[in-house]
């Protein structure tokens, strides 16, 4: 057992100088807003034009194919400098491993290199009205024509999907199927013909979700994630991303308990030991986060359902951690800021991925073997 | 970077669960509790031939110099079975003798010799005194073969000697003294197989900043070491409520299909799923500046998880969890003790907080 990290120190230098040369020195505007979804655009672009967009993907792609261990270190850097929240994050996190396991070679030469670069930045649309945690009864359908598929019915809560130019997600293709059967995977253009888009605003008003209405919408078979009728699978092998290390990784809790850490300083009373305790509390668990992200690229065996311990660990330490802040901040804690803005992002943590309840029944049965409810 | 225990680790671990298995530790414990230490004492020999206590004890006494990450393997396996005794404080004061010995025989003879000579007066200007010759070599290598049992006490953060009562060797250091300790009347603990007594300071062995020091190691190591058995008492605590959970019927099903039962148990496990790499990733830093924040950090986090995994183990058991014929409240019991033995977790959060803000 050793932690030795030497071996990823040049690597960690080169992301560090270049960062430090390339992060705006002022933060952009929230990436919920449509300026600030631009701005960081064009941030992705210039990461691209660097290398260093999506590290760990092979070259062809637009990437330079980091180990896990040079992921993890690249991500430690990227938030310790300061660098804007990853706007292409659902593409790049949660499609382009589907697409890794499930898609087609065409489709792999299609869609990444645009995803990489942020021109096409990408929605996950996943939830509908009818089926939060309870995925499997979702009833948007996809019916199938000349060619392709239509789609019909409506998601909601999809995440960027105000402004962001293409979506994928999961449709009833078989609606005499099971519950878990005749579902079909498949990307399709927010601005198609027949779908229309409503911004939703999320708790302080910034249209960080949408809704989205189907009417006919048209999508060529080529778009067809995996086989038609196995989306239920092609969807919970995106799970695991999406929950696990991929989508929040260590870097940026141990970037904010450090900046938590620094705010105590400047505005901590030391006699409010009930609060220091708190904020040693969130840098310990940001350390806890590191070192069990550094134990699980050590194994070779999949996580499988344990990243559904990773998803309530890392959601309820975001929350800690910001509420922490916002005590810290006192009178000036309700004040927009940055304080405040990861203060929002992180209430929605326990609640989208799956919510906490769903991922301690995952782990009840799958991880520790409880016997498994009757269900309707 | 391997992040995970290597074969060898893995096996010591195995090896140690099998043997502590076959001990019936639960009735060990309560010979223990009351005063009966004789079985404790064998299974103490045992764990010792199993290479335990060489992995504290240096190379030149017979053991294998601080293996860390072996150590950490070792007391996890303690606090699964609930070992009784003091094993902690026993892998302190090896580590305590081992480097007040070393100075003592240092390389810049003159100055040793200088300072070996005259116990400390206590005041400030007083030369260093280290331990007289031999003092180390009489204690070491029994510690390395399990027939020195050794108990200290480091106040204000560690104020008892636990089983004192059977120790052969127990120390005490207080400021920058080391001293011999005459073990007061046993106290009684929540955790009866825990027998604690104040200690009444005797002849001073060794005095200087360097006592000090080596006292601050030797504090980490045994506060690693408790964590590390936290962790494991924590982990035994979850296998038998998830079993029980899986067998006690209620309404007509076992109690482990309802979900507010699901969600304790759930619970218990993120904590200690993450309290585990904190106590590995503070053994691999053993020797480094960061090495006393790392362990403060784990033993803040593993306090908490195998707490937190013992009130949930009551609640799952219900009344039987509540009762002292049933083994694993034993196991309840020691999770509330170990969570403040060698320091709280509040003592441990102010320690982190300090060694990143200063003070």
């Amino acid at each position: 057992m050793d932690l030795d990290l030497s071996s990823v120190e040049p690597f960690r230098a080169e992301v560090r100088a270049w960062l430090r040369a390339h992060v705006p020195a002022a933060p952009l505007p929230s990436l919920e807003t449509e300026e600030g979804f631009a701005a960081h655009r064009a941030w992705e672009r210039e990461l691209h034009a660097a290398g260093l967009s999506v590290v760990s993907w092979p070259e062809e792609y637009g990437g330079r194919n980091a180990t896990p261990l040079e992921w993890l270190v690249f991500e430690e850097e990227y938030y310790a400098a300061g660098a804007p929240g990853r706007v292409g994050q659902n593409g790049i996190n949660l499609l382009a491993p589907t697409l890794f396991q499930h898609g087609t070679p065409e489709q792999l030469a299609r869609v990444l290199p645009p995803m990489a670069s942020g021109e096409v930045i990408w929605a996950q649309a996943w939830s509908e009205p009818g089926a939060g945690s309870d995925l499997a009864s979702l009833r948007a359908t996809a019916t199938r024509v000349a060619g392709g598929w239509r789609l019909n019915g409506q998601k909601t809560w999809s995440s960027r999907a105000a402004f962001a130019d293409r979506g994928f997600g999961p449709f009833r293709s078989d609606p005499e199927a099971g519950r878990h059967h005749g579902l079909t995977y498949l990307m399709f253009a927010l601005d198609a013909e027949g779908l229309t888009r409503r911004p939703i605003g999320r708790i302080d008003g910034k249209p960080a979700f949408a809704e989205l209405f189907f009417d006919d919408v048209f999508v060529p078979d080529h778009d067809v994630i995996g086989e038609p009728g196995s989306g239920w699978r092609v969807a919970m092998s995106t799970t695991g991303n999406e929950r696990g290390l991929t989508l929040r990784s260590p870097g940026r809790f141990l970037a904010a308990a450090d900046r938590l850490v620094e705010l105590w300083h400047a505005y901590g009373d030391p006699a409010d030991t009930a609060l220091r305790d708190r904020v040693a509390d969130a840098w310990i668990r940001a350390r806890a986060y590191r070192l069990k992200g550094f134990e699980t690229i050590s194994r070779t065996e999949d996580a499988g359902a344990e990243s559904s311990v990773n998803k309530i660990f890392w959601s309820e330490l975001d929350v800690a951690l910001h509420e922490t802040a916002l005590d810290l901040l006192g009178p000036d804690g309700e004040l927009a800021g940055e304080w405040l803005e990861g203060y929002v992002f992180s209430l929605a943590g326990p609640i989208y991925a799956g919510t906490n309840e769903i991922q301690r029944n995952v782990i009840a049965e799958r991880v520790l073997g409880l016997p498994r409810a009757g269900r309707p | 970077m391997k992040f995970i225990l290597d074969a060898e680790q893995r096996l010591f671990g195995e090896t140690l669960d099998k043997l502590l298995a076959q001990a019936g530790t639960p009735a060990v414990a309560r010979d223990w509790a009351a005063g009966r230490p004789e079985p404790g004492l064998a299974l103490w020999r045992s764990l010792a031939e199993a290479g335990l206590f060489a992995v504290a004890v240096p190379e030149r006494a017979g053991g294998a110099g601080v293996l860390p990450v072996e150590l950490v393997t070792a007391f996890h396996e303690l606090g699964r079975h609930g070992v009784p005794g003091p094993y902690a404080e026993t892998v302190a004061t090896a580590v305590l003798l081992d480097r007040l010995s070393i100075l003592a025989e240092g390389p810049a003879e003159g100055a040793a010799a200088v300072r070996r000579s005259g116990a400390a007066e206590g005041t400030p200007d007083a030369p260093s005194s280290f331990l007289a010759e031999g003092t180390a070599e009489a204690w070491l290598p029994g510690i390395a073969e399990g027939t020195v049992v050794a108990s200290l006490a480091l106040p204000p953060l560690v104020p008892y000697a636990l089983d004192a009562d059977v120790a052969s060797v127990v120390l005490t250091v207080e400021g920058d003294e080391l001293r011999t300790a005459a073990p007061g009347q046993v106290r009684e603990s929540l955790d009866p197989a825990r027998r604690l007594s104040p200690v009444v300071p005797g002849d001073v062995l060794a005095a200087g900043p360097e006592v000090a020091a080596a006292a601050g190691e030797a504090r980490d190591l045994g506060t690693l070491a408790c964590a590390a058995q936290l962790v494991g008492v924590g982990r035994r605590l979850l296998e038998v409520s998830v079993d029980y959970a899986g067998t006690r019927r209620q309404f007509g099903r076992p109690i482990g299909e309802f979900q507010a039962v699901k969600h304790h148990l759930a619970n218990a496990l993120v904590e200690l799923e993450y309290a585990r790499p904190l106590v590995h990733g503070a053994a691999l830093a053993y020797g480094s500046p960061d090495f006393s924040r790392e362990v403060s950090a784990a033993k803040a986090m593993a306090s908490d998880a195998a707490y937190g995994a013992a009130r949930i183990a009551l609640q799952v058991h219900g009344a039987i969890g509540y009762t002292d014929e049933y083994d694993p409240s034993l196991l309840i019991r020691k999770a509330r003790a170990l969570r403040a033995a060698w320091g709280s977790p509040a003592d441990h959060r102010a320690r982190v907080m300090s060694a990143l803000t200063g003070p």
